[in-house]
């Protein structure tokens, strides 16, 4: 029986850490850092779980420690956000070659500077290139489910990587909403009891970790890096239905709202679908043919799914929630027309920074986009793909 | 925003629990069955600065994440923001403006903007000096919250909210029965129904 429940987005996932057999986590105990390694701290000191909690001096150090334990064969996970994220960068690497199958919860926040606390994904598309397989939610209930079925993906042999299961700072992580958890028994079986391929302290075999690799070497390593994430985009897909089988709840690399027919598509990652679906509502009553595409996982791309899901439209915007100063536009923009570039028919595509540092994003924002699309197609194109949403002095 | 959530904005200034009383306010709606969010907007955190929360709550999902621009209700937890927060901006005048305040509401009329909806006032610091000894306006401000909106029974409410304080009070259940006194006198003494 599923326990209904009203929480933030970050007890969600503590909940869900609390509940997965983990043998170690390993976190910066305050700032930059989330509620749920204190949420998790509580649940340490109160006896409810047995894992080891590592409360290290930096974030450096936390991914350092969870790295070393997967190494050494415990299964281990994390929790951080934006600046923390950064100092996390160099081992993040390191943890991905390694293929440590480490799950980390992140709460996207906006990288300094300027100074600012809030929501944005800049933290999150900054490690994006790192190895790390990465999937976005949309709700408390999507970080919690997604955060449990990071186990199943990290730790499936054919991937062995480690994976970043975020959700919005602040606009889930800190907002109450109703939620389903599992109850524990089921969320035991489900991520079951870790069985590392390879490890350090397995008695019956020797291996090394970490050591110099070789230019006659490196590539052949990397390419296997390579192909390892190339199969979490279907590993996912078997993860998502056996979850599906516990609680009932579909998940799947993108899902699509209102597409089918739809002349004029956004794509965009996290909380924001849910007000995007909103508006989709909203202009579908009013015989607008408009809908959503929203990216579940991140990394690997979903290269395919997203061609196929933009095929039939004829002008899309891509929303991004971070800007990489690139002069040509946000990450999702990039690898989307990527996506598309080798299909026949192609819509018209734009890009939209928006969000930054907590600007708050409302409904009439989306329905400017969807504005902005119908006069692009009645003027047979455009001018700049690359806009800002709801910015002053434009 | 859609007809069939409703939702209410909360001004106050940081340490006078107006976070608590929006996620406490989720709590009762969620155990009423509803759907519910309750979320602050977070600033620079520090004492006495302006502080912003809201609530929706719905019988069906709620699926829209940005903040409330136009509330059925607005609650004021702190008189001295009528000057310089601008309370009733995109407030319904089908629906209501609550203050906590010592004043006639025919003094806080002209610091409403024109606001044509109901206003109504409570004196939450004389209900929690009584009654606690101590001043924390965002207990009695639920309650009128409650009386104000009519969302849900008000027997149900304290019922509820009894269940919710024994558990945030667990280490000090002296404490409850305080609180449910506050909760109890100020569904009785909001003015201007």
């Amino acid at each position: 029986m599923a326990i209904k429940e009203r929480l933030s987005g970050n007890e969600a996932v503590a909940n869900a850490m609390r509940q997965a057999n983990l043998d170690v986590v390993a976190a910066f105990p305050i700032t930059p850092s989330t509620e749920i390694p204190q949420y998790f701290s509580q649940y340490v000191a109160n006896g409810k779980v047995k894992t080891v909690f590592v409360p290290v001096e930096s974030e450096h150090s936390a991914m350092s420690a969870c790295i070393g334990a997967e190494i050494a064969g415990a299964r281990s996970s994390t929790a951080t956000s934006s600046c923390g994220l950064a100092l996390m960068y160099e081992m993040l690497g390191v943890g991905a070659s390694l293929r440590a199958p480490v799950v980390m919860a992140c709460i996207t926040r906006a990288l300094t500077g300027p100074i600012n606390i809030h929501n944005d994904h800049s933290d999150a598309m900054a490690a994006s290139d790192c190895g790390w397989i990465q999937l976005h939610a949309e709700t408390a209930q999507e970080a919690y489910d997604q955060y449990l079925m990071s186990f199943l993906l990290a730790e499936d042999p054919r991937v062995q990587l480690p994976v970043m299961a975020c959700q919005d700072g602040f606009i889930t992580s800190h907002a109450v909403e109703n939620i389903e958890l599992l109850e524990d028994e089921v969320v035991s079986q489900f991520v079951g009891t870790y069985e590392p391929q390879d490890w350090l302290l397995d008695p019956t075999t020797s291996t090394a970790f970490g050591p110099y690799d070789s230019p006659a070497y490196l590539m052949e390593h990397k390419r296997q890096q390579s192909q390892a994430m190339r199969n979490a985009l279907p590993v996912f897909k078997e993860v998502a239905a056996k979850f599906e089988q516990i609680s009932g709840r579909k998940y799947d690399v993108i899902e699509t709202y209102c597409t089918e027919d739809a002349e004029r598509l956004i794509v965009l990652i996290g909380s924001s679908a849910g007000t995007a679906k909103t508006v989709v509502d909203e202009l579908r009553s009013r015989g607008e043919k408009v809908g959503l595409v929203k990216i579940t996982m991140f990394r690997p791309f979903p290269r395919e799914e997203i061609a196929q899901a933009l095929s039939g439209a004829q002008a899309v915007a891509v929303l991004d929630k971070s800007d990489p100063m690139s002069g040509i536009g946000g990450p999702v923009y990039a690898d989307v027309c990527v996506a598309l570039s080798q299909s026949n028919r192609r819509p018209l595509l734009v890009n939209y920074i928006y969000g930054l540092g907590g600007r708050d994003v409302r409904p009439e924002h989306i329905e400017q986009v969807f504005e902005d699309l119908k006069k692009d197609l009645r003027d047979g194109g455009w001018k700049d793909d690359y806009r800002y949403l709801a910015v002053r002095g434009e | 925003m859609a007809k069939d959530t409703l939702e209410i904005r909360w001004h106050g200034r940081g340490g006078q629990g107006v976070k608590t009383a929006a996620l406490l306010l989720a709590d009762v709606a969620f155990f009423t069955g509803k759907y519910v969010q309750g979320f602050p907007e977070y600033g620079p955190e520090r004492m006495g600065a302006p502080v912003t929360a809201y609530n929706r709550i719905s019988d069906k999902p709620i699926r829209i994440h940005s903040n409330i621009y136009t509330p059925q209700y607005v609650a004021v937890a702190d008189e001295t923001l009528l000057g310089t927060v601008d309370v009733t901006a995109g407030l319904s005048p089908e629906g209501g403006i609550l203050i906590n305040t010592q004043r006639e509401i025919s003094e806080i009329l002209p610091l409403l903007n024109g606001y044509t909806g109901k206003v109504c006032t409570i004196d939450a610091v004389n209900i929690s000096e009584r009654i606690l000894g101590k001043y924390f306006p965002n207990m009695p401000m639920l309650a009128a919250v409650v009386k104000l909106t009519q969302f849900m029974d008000e027997g149900i409410f304290l019922e509820k909210m009894e269940t919710s304080l024994k558990h945030k009070f667990a280490s000090k259940p002296q404490a409850v029965q305080g609180n449910m006194e506050v909760l109890k006198c100020a569904l009785g003494e909001v003015r201007g129904l």
